[in-house]
């Protein structure tokens, strides 16, 4: 996206009039919109004018409405508006010769796995199909990220939910506000993705565009909120009450405080998942077509694909089998546990935090773009192992027992934004207890102590602890290289490449890989929000 | 009362209290936490440390207590029930320095509760977040049943007293629902019902009712249940999420809570009364976790908080909430009724015809629960509540739309026509004021100056014992003034005698300390000042008080002296903020209804005579500032309720006066009078009021809620957020006909075929053709 290139509010909402459940409305409007574009290339309506230089201009309005015709015809959930959108495409190319006809660059919403496997538009699954229209009707696209949790619709269902109410649900902060924190949170990991699409949302808002120029033309107030985004992003236990109280000595409210915390924290751990999937940039925004050759798949597009190549792989062993971990679940749940002795508990925690220390992940992660640069202040910032934090008497580990998101994470934010409690509460209970009883191809498997690992040792990363949990399992259920693979995601998702992914959890199908992603995104989600929201009710008492 | 000779008093555990349990008879406590685990005993003055539990070298995390139970029958032993999943026996008499007796690792997950059976001393139960129940047998050192319900976490159980049901127990889990189970059938519930939204976190039977049972929760609800039918009895809304409850024990409906966050105070609820607490003990400064009253006695609880603090309350100490409300209210209509509601009967003022026409739920034996009102109304059988004349002005007064003079000649007709004579005189005085030759005083003003300057320097050395003795004096003659004349108040009811009366005496105590620091007096000038502004209008009083200048005889030379300064000072700042501040305006109102002024008028003449030899012009056309003194009186009338004489002058005299009166201050009369329009329905009026209203904030107020909006010409609904975009069709609308573009300004159309566009866009396209753009070949006009 070049700055020069932001789309109007009228033109980005040019074909959302085809976003509606009934047929003979799409119909109708389609209609209008073939009109109109007739009128476009044919200058104006009956008797023909020749007035050359508004000709000219109206081509330059077609040309700019090609890209979401093409997006359309590929992601749109209603058969039809595809067809009709891809016989336009190729109409206009035979009418005028002067249009820029682009082809997509990327083959369907992941770089990471292939379009035949991803759930397609049209899937036949109904709860899926419905659910991809709502996100249709919600969003005015099918957006990639929507396209990949497709996979794991009753999840699908409470994230549309609950990111439905967050940005456009009833709250203290106004929608442009909304849209901005969002593009804040996604510029602490340079996600270009989340960036485009809520620029575009943002505009259609009514947002200023010259708050667009960089973060130091948006108004004080969304300035203030900078270092908490900055800390909760990447080393969340440094947010002490004092942050919120410089907050709320400014003009910020305290459920508005609330609601940005989860705005960004929202965003923060979607940027993970955005990363952790390689979902690919929406066909119509820039990157997303081009308008030469259409093989330049290895375009720079996407900044996994880039360091993919660049990198050779320096952990090539293929890690644990299925067989293995199946093995070591039963084993798990089998085994009799009371020999381990508390103190070993402790230490395991110990062990497997700074174990995680150790885990180098790349070392540089693309350098940011200009047109992301602009809404990051201080980008040196980033995650720093919670071992390495510095005296320990400073920051102590967050016991999950004290503050636990059932009893008052949620009553807070329950509190201060109605609903929102309830929504997240929905959804982590959902990725954390999401199962199909299966592993690969095996069935009927139990997967709660691979899961609970997973969620655990995300926890772990942020240095929150449960002591009910006996962290030898996280080393016993998650080899190093998945290690790093969530490592990676959860602190530097910006630094992952395909190859990461490719070489973690082998055996395991996509659709069980988003499945551990989702669950990163849940587990960060729920990390960031517990430290921020202890800071809130530090704040209160 | 076993609680006489005990008090109030608190400990410092050292560590966040997450449980506290007391012994069979309640001389011992225990404290425990992830941090600390120690056991005081209770004195009559103070907790004393018995024993500290947490030693040794490896503490590990069954150290780390979430709740805490003490054998009922065996001292020496307690078990514990820590995060890890561990459930502990302790054993205080063991001779080793740790005294973990034995650890229970069969929970998977934190465990949340352990409580002991109360006859049964040798059964410990034990809930667990991992979904399962165990029955402990302490002898045997093993499980003896175990309990499960699935996935959903245990947060409580809690046995029913054996006297009532001897193996009940209830549990409440993470989903909201309670069972009941019988002890010795773990393969089914006897009894299950959802009480709650969200997780139940707490559960408690009532020490005496075998069927009543109270449970709380996330949802910030306190139910009571009938727990026999399951059915909801009573229940109480709370301000936060509730963390525990408990019965006070001999007492059927009391019932003490406290909560998980935000609120540390601990409450105790009369569940018949849910609205407010029957008594709040607000010792600790961070959330309290637990509550045990003393067992067997009403009167004393304990609690553990994550300040770190144990307390022991008595209930005496305990803040009864209900009785800081003020269960009163009173209310004047525009009819001049009064009514007042409140809860005793007893209480209220037999002023005059008082009847009380309404009363419900008379009064019980309990006082707390005597939540009875009353509501009387009173009628004032004369008039002098009525308000008729404010409506009566307001329609008459004439605010615009003449010369000043008639204007306020008109004004002071229609408050002479009400009776009100002081108001009259008030804006006959304006009119003296403003409309008198005026321009004669500003130019011959500022010559003047320098000889009154030198002459204030001559003078100098007497003034300050001078002053001090005729600020004295003018003291008496405020005071006589006010008695002399009674029916100048006529209407104001308040004392206001008596209210200028301590004003004057004020205002004289600053004189007499601003001279002992040195500087000069002007509020006491104000009264010889204003006299000798008189003197260029001689024709406006009578002269007939002439008795009362034996005394200003006595004042010979500061009459001339303050003069002088003034007229010195006229620039400064500090000057100008003084005399706003001054409270003389009282005093003001008084003397300008004509009674007072000849004192000074007399005292000038008499005693400025040799200096007015020296400078007859001096005296004649002084620059004399009276915007203060207008300002001061029209305080004065606010200050006396009487908002609308101040309004309706800042509306006539405008520009006169705008800029000398503080913005916030003339913003407040202007709406406080716009506001009792409206209360009088004189709508008309208040929008007259509104337009000739300057300060902006209140002439805005006709302008808001103006928007109309336009509807989409597809679905007909409003269009909040802009006038071309519909955002339920998802649509642009008023599209023009020639660029295809939304028109977002001036929308031009034609009234045959209704097309149309931006208006450059259409007429050039006229230019060129007379058809319409649209192509329905309508001949398109337009004029």
């Amino acid at each position: 996206m070049a700055r020069s290139a932001l789309r109007s509010e009228e033109s980005l909402m040019f074909v959302h009039c085809l976003t509606n459940r009934d047929e003979n409305v799409r119909n109708h409007e389609f209609e209008k919109i073939l009109r109109t574009v007739d009128s476009w290339i044919n200058g104006y309506g009956s008797p023909v004018v020749s007035s050359d230089c508004i000709h000219g201009q109206k081509l330059t309005l077609l040309q700019e409405h090609i890209p979401d015709f093409l997006r359309l015809s590929y992601d749109c959930p209603f058969p039809d508006v595809r067809e009709k959108c891809q016989s336009l495409l190729e109409d206009l190319q035979s009418r005028a010769k002067e249009l820029k006809m682009p082809k997509r660059t990327e083959q369907g919403p992941s770089s990471f796995i292939s379009e035949e496997e991803v759930v397609p538009v049209d899937t036949a699954e109904d709860q899926t199909q419905m659910l991809f229209v709502d996100a249709f009707l919600q969003n005015n696209r099918l957006d990639h990220v929507t396209q990949l949790m497709g996979y794991h619709p009753q999840y699908l269902e409470s994230f549309l939910r609950t990111q439905q109410y967050l940005l456009r649900g009833e709250g203290p902060l106004p929608p442009d506000y909304r849209h901005f924190i969002a593009i804040m949170a996604a510029g602490r990991h340079q996600c270009s993705y989340l960036i485009n699409l809520h620029v575009q949302e943002y505009i259609l808002q009514g947002g200023d565009s010259s708050w667009l120029r960089g973060l130091e033309n948006a108004p004080k107030k969304l300035q203030d909120l900078y270092e908490i985004n900055k800390i909760l992003a990447h080393r969340p236990w440094l947010i002490k009450k004092s942050h919120i109280e410089k907050l709320t000595k400014g003009n910020w409210s305290m459920s508005e405080v609330v609601q940005a915390l989860i705005l960004m924290a929202h965003f923060h751990s979607l940027s993970s998942f955005v990363y952790g999937c390689g979902i690919t940039t929406e066909i119509d925004h820039e990157g997303g077509h081009c308008y030469s050759f259409p093989q330049s798949t290895f375009s720079s597009s996407s900044a996994c694909e880039s360091c993919s190549s660049a990198e050779d792989s320096s952990n090539g062993n293929s890690g644990l089998g299925i067989d293995v971990l199946m093995e070591r679940m039963k084993k798990l749940t089998e085994e009799c546990e009371d020999n381990i002795t508390p103190e070993e508990r402790i230490k395991h925690f110990q062990t497997v935090e700074s174990q995680s220390a150790e885990i180098q992940t790349h070392p540089h992660g693309p350098s940011p773009h200009e047109d992301i640069s602009r809404f990051v202040l201080d980008p040196e910032f980033t995650y720093q192992d919670f071992v390495m934090r510095g005296t320990e008497n400073e920051i102590p580990t967050f016991r999950a027992q004290d503050y636990s998101w059932d009893d008052h994470g949620f009553s807070l934010a329950n509190r201060y934004y109605s609903e929102s409690g309830s929504l997240l509460d929905d959804k982590f209970s959902m990725a954390y207890n999401l199962t199909y009883y299966t592993l690969g191809d095996r069935k009927n498997v139990d997967t709660t102590a691979f899961r609970r690992a997973v969620w655990n040792y995300i926890h772990c990363i942020y240095g929150i602890r449960h002591d009910d949990y006996n962290y030898k399992e996280v080393n016993e259920m998650l080899e190093r290289n998945l290690k790093a693979y969530i490592k990676t995601v959860t602190c530097y998702p910006e630094r992952l490449t395909k190859k990461d992914y490719d070489n973690v959890m082998r055996e395991f199908k996509h659709s069980e890989k988003v499945h551990v992603n989702l669950m990163l995104l849940e587990a960060r989600l729920q990390g960031e929000l517990l430290y921020a929201l202890r800071a809130v009710m530090q704040h209160m008492m | 009362m076993s609680s006489s000779c005990s008090k109030t008093m608190s400990c410092n555990t050292e560590g966040q209290v997450n449980s506290i349990a007391i012994n069979r008879d309640s001389t011992l406590i225990v404290a425990a936490g992830r941090s600390v685990f120690k056991i005081f005993s209770v004195d009559e003055e103070r907790f004393i440390e018995r024993l500290n539990l947490r030693v040794g070298k490896n503490l590990n995390l069954s150290y780390s207590t979430l709740d805490i139970a003490w054998n009922h029958f065996e001292d020496n032993i307690l078990a514990s029930a820590a995060t890890n999943g561990a459930v502990v026996i302790w054993d205080i008499n063991r001779h080793q320095r740790n005294k973990q007796e034995f650890v229970f690792q069969e929970h998977k997950r934190t465990v949340n509760r352990v409580t002991f059976h109360e006859k049964e001393h040798n059964m410990l139960l034990s809930g667990s977040q991992d979904g399962s129940m165990k029955l402990f047998d302490i002898r045997k050192k093993e499980v003896g049943v175990e309990f499960c319900i699935g996935s959903t976490s245990v947060r409580d159980v809690q046995f029913c007293p054996c006297q009532l049901s001897y193996f009940t127990f209830a549990s409440a889990d993470e989903s909201g629902n309670v069972l009941i189970w019988d002890m010795r059938r773990p393969d089914r519930v006897e009894k299950q019902f959802t009480a709650h939204n969200g997780p139940v976190f707490t559960i408690d039977w009532h020490p005496e009712d075998r069927t009543r049972l109270a449970t709380a929760g996330r949802d910030k609800m306190i139910k009571v249940w009938d727990s026999a039918k399951c059915k909801l009895t009573h229940f109480i809304q709370t301000i936060a999420s509730v963390s525990k409850i408990r019965w006070r024990p001999m007492r059927e409906f009391y019932i003490a809570s406290c909560s998980l966050l935000v609120d540390s105070s601990i409450n105790v609820w009369d569940i018949r009364r849910p609205f407010i607490p029957f008594a709040t003990f607000e010792n600790h400064k961070d959330v309290t976790t637990s509550i045990v009253w003393k067992n067997d006695d009403p009167h004393i609880l304990y609690s553990g908080s994550k300040d770190c603090f144990i307390y022991q309350h008595l209930f005496k100490d305990a803040k009864r909430p209900a009785d800081l409300l003020v269960p009163a209210g009173l209310d004047i209509s525009t009819q001049g009724i009064i009514s007042h509601a409140c809860t005793d009967k007893n209480e209220k003022t037999q002023t005059s015809s008082g009847r009380p026409f309404f009363k419900k739920n008379p009064g019980r034996s309990e006082k707390f629960l005597e939540a009875t009102s009353y509501l009387m109304t009173f009628c004032h059988p004369e008039e002098s509540l009525s308000m008729d004349w404010f409506v009566i002005s307001a329609q008459r007064y004439l605010l615009t739309g003449r010369p000043l003079e008639d204007l306020l000649d008109h004004n002071a007709n229609v408050a002479h026509e009400l009776g009100r004579h002081q108001v009259a005189q008030t804006w006959e005085m304006l009119k003296t004021l403003y409309c008198t030759n005026l321009p004669s005083t500003v130019v011959t003003g500022h010559p003047n100056l320098h000889q009154q300057r030198t002459i204030s320097v001559s003078s100098d050395k007497m003034d300050t014992t001078l002053v001090k003795e005729k600020s004295d004096k003018v003291g008496k003659g405020a005071r006589h003034k006010s008695k002399a004349d009674p029916e100048d108040k006529t209407l104001d009811v308040t004392s206001g005698g008596s209210d200028e009366e301590i004003s004057d005496k004020e205002m004289n105590e600053r004189n007499l300390s601003n001279i002992a620091r040195g500087q000069i007096n002007p509020p006491t000038d104000w009264d010889i000042y204003y006299g000798g502004g008189e003197n260029s209008f001689l024709d406006f009083n009578s002269l007939a008080d002439m008795e009362n200048n034996k005394q200003p005889l006595t004042l010979p030379t500061e009459a001339f002296h303050p003069r002088h300064e003034i007229a010195s000072q006229t620039r400064s700042l500090e000057h100008f903020q003084y005399v706003t501040e001054s409270p003389a305006s009282g005093n003001e109102g008084e003397t300008s209804t004509g009674t007072g002024n000849t004192n000074p008028y007399a005292s000038d003449k008499e005693t400025s005579f040799p200096i007015l030899t020296a400078d007859p012009l001096a005296l004649q056309f002084p620059e004399w500032n009276f915007k203060n003194i207008v300002i001061d009186m029209m305080k004065y009338h606010a200050r006396e309720f009487d908002v609308q004489t101040s309004a309706c002058m800042l509306i006539v005299l405008g520009n006169r006066i705008k800029s000398e009166i503080d913005h916030q201050v003339q913003e407040n009369w202007l709406l406080s009078y716009i506001d009792l329009l409206g209360r009088f329905k004189l709508w008309s009026i208040a929008n007259e009021v509104i337009k000739l209203s300057y300060p902006s904030p209140v002439s805005h107020l006709n302008q808001q809620s103006t928007t109309v909006h336009v509807t989409c010409n597809k679905c007909n609904r409003q269009l909040q957020r802009s006038g071309w975009s519909c955002d339920r069709c998802k649509s642009v609308i008023n599209i023009c006909s020639i660029c295809h573009q939304p028109v977002k300004g001036l929308y031009v159309w034609c009234q045959g075929c209704s097309h149309g566009g931006h208006m450059d866009h259409i007429q050039d396209w006229l230019s060129l053709d007379p058809q319409c753009p649209a192509g329905c070949g309508h001949f398109c006009e337009y004029t």
